[in-house]
C-alpha cells in the first residue's frame, strides 16, 4: 500500500482527573488531530478513563537515544549531596 | 560482553525492553508475530459475537453485548499499536492477516449458532483469553505490557457477563438450559485448544520463556484455566463434555481427557468451519471502507492546505 495513504500516528495523552497531569496512553492513527481526539475519545476514554486529551503527531517528538543513558543520566549518581539523606545532623534537630 | 549476551542479561534480571532499545532481531519478529496474532485474534473475535448484536433478547443484552464487542475493537487498536512500535506498518499488519500469512486464534473459525453462545464465548473463551492474559502483563516488551494492562482491566466484565447470560438460561425453561449445555458441548473443546499445542509441540515456547515474553507455559496456563472452571460449570448445573474428567487428589489438579489434535491443526491450517468466511468478512469490511479513509485523509489535506494560505 502505498504509504502516503496511512493515516498520520498520533500520540494520546489522558488526564484521568483534574489536578493530575497528561499521561501517555497510546497511541492510533487519524488523518488529522480533531479524528484524533474523536478516536482517542473511544479506544482510550469508553469507561471515564478521563477528562481531557492531549493527541500530537508521532513525528514531533524527539527522544533521547538508549545509547545516550549513561552520559544523559549517570552523572547524578554520585551526586548523593543532592539527597537529604546525605546530611547527618544531630537527633535534637528534629522535623528537619 | 556482546550485544547479544548483554540483552540476555538484562533480560534475565527482568527489566523491561522499550521501542529504542537495541534487541536481537528474533526476539523483535517473535513479538511481532505473536503481538499482531494477538491483534487479529481481537479484531476477528468481534464476528461471532456481532453476529447476535441486532437477535439479543433484550434492549439490555443488546447494549452489554455492543459495549463488549467496541472493547475487542479497542484491544485490536492498542495491540496493533503496540506492534507498530518495533517497525511494522499497520497496513502491512493487516494485508497480512488477509493474505492469511498471519494467524490469529483458531477459536474464532467456530460459528456462534445460538443465543447461548454469547454466554459461552464470555465465560470460556474470554475466560481462556484472560488466564492467557494476565501474566502478559508482565512482559518483557514494554508496550506490550501496557496494552495488555488495559486489556485485562476491561475483560472481567466480558467474562462475567458471559457467566450471567448462561445463568440466566439455567435457570430458565428445560428448553433454556438445554441450549447452555449444547453450546458448552461445542465450545468446551475448542477453549482448552486456545492454549496451544501441548509444550512437548509448541515450537515457540522455550525462547519465549527465556526471553520472558511468556510466563507460563500452555499446559500450566490449560490446567489452571480447567481447575478454575470445572467448579463454575458446577454452579451452573452444566455437564462439561470429557467423560475423563475427574479430581485427581495427588495431583491436586483435574485430570482430563486427550484433546483433538488433529482438529486443532486442521482448522489452523485454515479449514475450520468459518475461516473462509470470517476472512472475507474481514476484506470486504477493510475494501468497503476504503473509501472512508481516503475521503478522511483528502479533507484534512485539503484543511491543512487552506490553513497554510490564510496563514500566508
Ligand atoms: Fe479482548
Ligand atoms: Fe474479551
Amino acid at each position: 500500500m502505498n504509504a502516503s495513504n496511512a493515516w498520520p500516528l498520533w500520540e494520546v495523552f489522558v488526564r484521568s482527573r483534574q489536578g493530575l497531569s497528561h499521561r501517555h496512553v497510546g497511541s492510533l492513527h487519524a488523518p488529522d488531530a480533531e479524528m484524533a481526539i474523536q478516536n482517542a475519545r473511544d479506544v482510550y476514554t469508553r469507561r471515564q478513563e478521563g477528562v481531557s486529551i492531549w493527541v500530537l503527531p508521532a513525528s514531533a517528538i524527539t527522544a533521547s537515544s538508549p545509547a545516550d543513558k549513561d552520559c544523559l543520566f549517570e552523572p547524578a549518581n554520585d551526586k548523593i549531596y543532592r539527597h537529604p539523606t546525605f546530611y547527618d545532623l544531630p537527633d535534637e534537630v528534629k522535623n528537619m | 560482553m556482546n550485544m547479544n549476551e548483554r540483552f540476555e542479561a538484562y533480560i534475565a534480571s527482568d527489566a523491561k525492553i522499550e521501542p529504542k532499545d537495541w534487541m536481537p532481531d528474533a526476539y523483535r519478529k517473535t513479538l511481532i508475530r505473536q503481538i499482531s496474532q494477538h491483534a487479529h485474534s481481537e479484531v476477528v473475535g468481534m464476528l461471532p459475537e456481532g453476529n447476535w448484536v441486532t437477535r439479543a433478547p433484550s434492549l439490555l443484552r443488546k447494549s452489554i453485548l455492543l459495549a463488549k464487542v467496541q472493547d475487542e475493537a479497542g484491544h485490536g487498536l492498542y495491540l496493533y499499536s503496540a506492534c507498530e512500535t518495533l517497525g511494522v506498518s499497520r497496513d502491512d499488519l493487516i494485508a497480512d492477516l488477509h493474505s492469511g500469512k498471519a494467524k490469529y486464534s483458531s477459536i474464532f473459525n467456530y460459528p456462534a449458532t445460538s443465543w447461548a453462545d454469547m454466554g459461552t464465548i464470555g465465560w470460556l473463551v474470554d475466560g481462556a483469553a484472560i488466564m492467557n492474559q494476565v501474566p502478559l502483563c508482565k512482559t518483557s516488551y514494554g508496550p506490550y505490557a501496557r496494552a495488555m494492562v488495559r486489556v485485562c482491566k476491561e475483560e472481567s466484565f466480558h467474562q462475567r457477563q458471559g457467566f450471567q447470560i448462561l445463568l440466566a438460561l439455567c435457570n430458565g425453561t428445560e428448553e433454556q438450559k438445554a441450549m447452555a449445555q449444547e453450546s458448552i458441548n461445542r465450545w468446551w473443546w475448542p477453549a482448552l485448544m486456545m492454549f496451544g499445542p501441548r509444550d512437548e509441540d509448541s515450537q515457540h515456547t522455550e525462547e519465549s520463556m527465556r526471553w520472558r515474553i511468556k510466563r507460563f507455559t500452555n499446559d500450566e496456563l490449560r490446567q489452571k484455566f480447567i481447575d478454575m472452571t470445572v467448579p463454575q460449570a458446577e454452579l451452573l448445573g452444566l455437564t462439561i463434555p470429557d467423560p475423563d474428567l475427574k479430581w485427581n487428589e495427588e495431583r491436586g489438579h483435574y485430570d482430563f481427557g486427550e484433546i483433538n489434535w488433529e482438529e486443532f491443526y486442521h482448522v489452523i491450517r485454515g479449514n475450520g468451519p468459518c475461516n473462509k468466511e470470517r476472512i472475507a468478512a474481514r476484506q470486504q469490511a477493510h475494501d468497503e471502507g476504503a473509501w472512508v479513509r481516503e475521503a478522511a485523509l483528502a479533507h484534512s489535506k485539503k484543511r491543512a492546505a487552506q490553513s497554510s494560505t490564510h496563514a500566508a
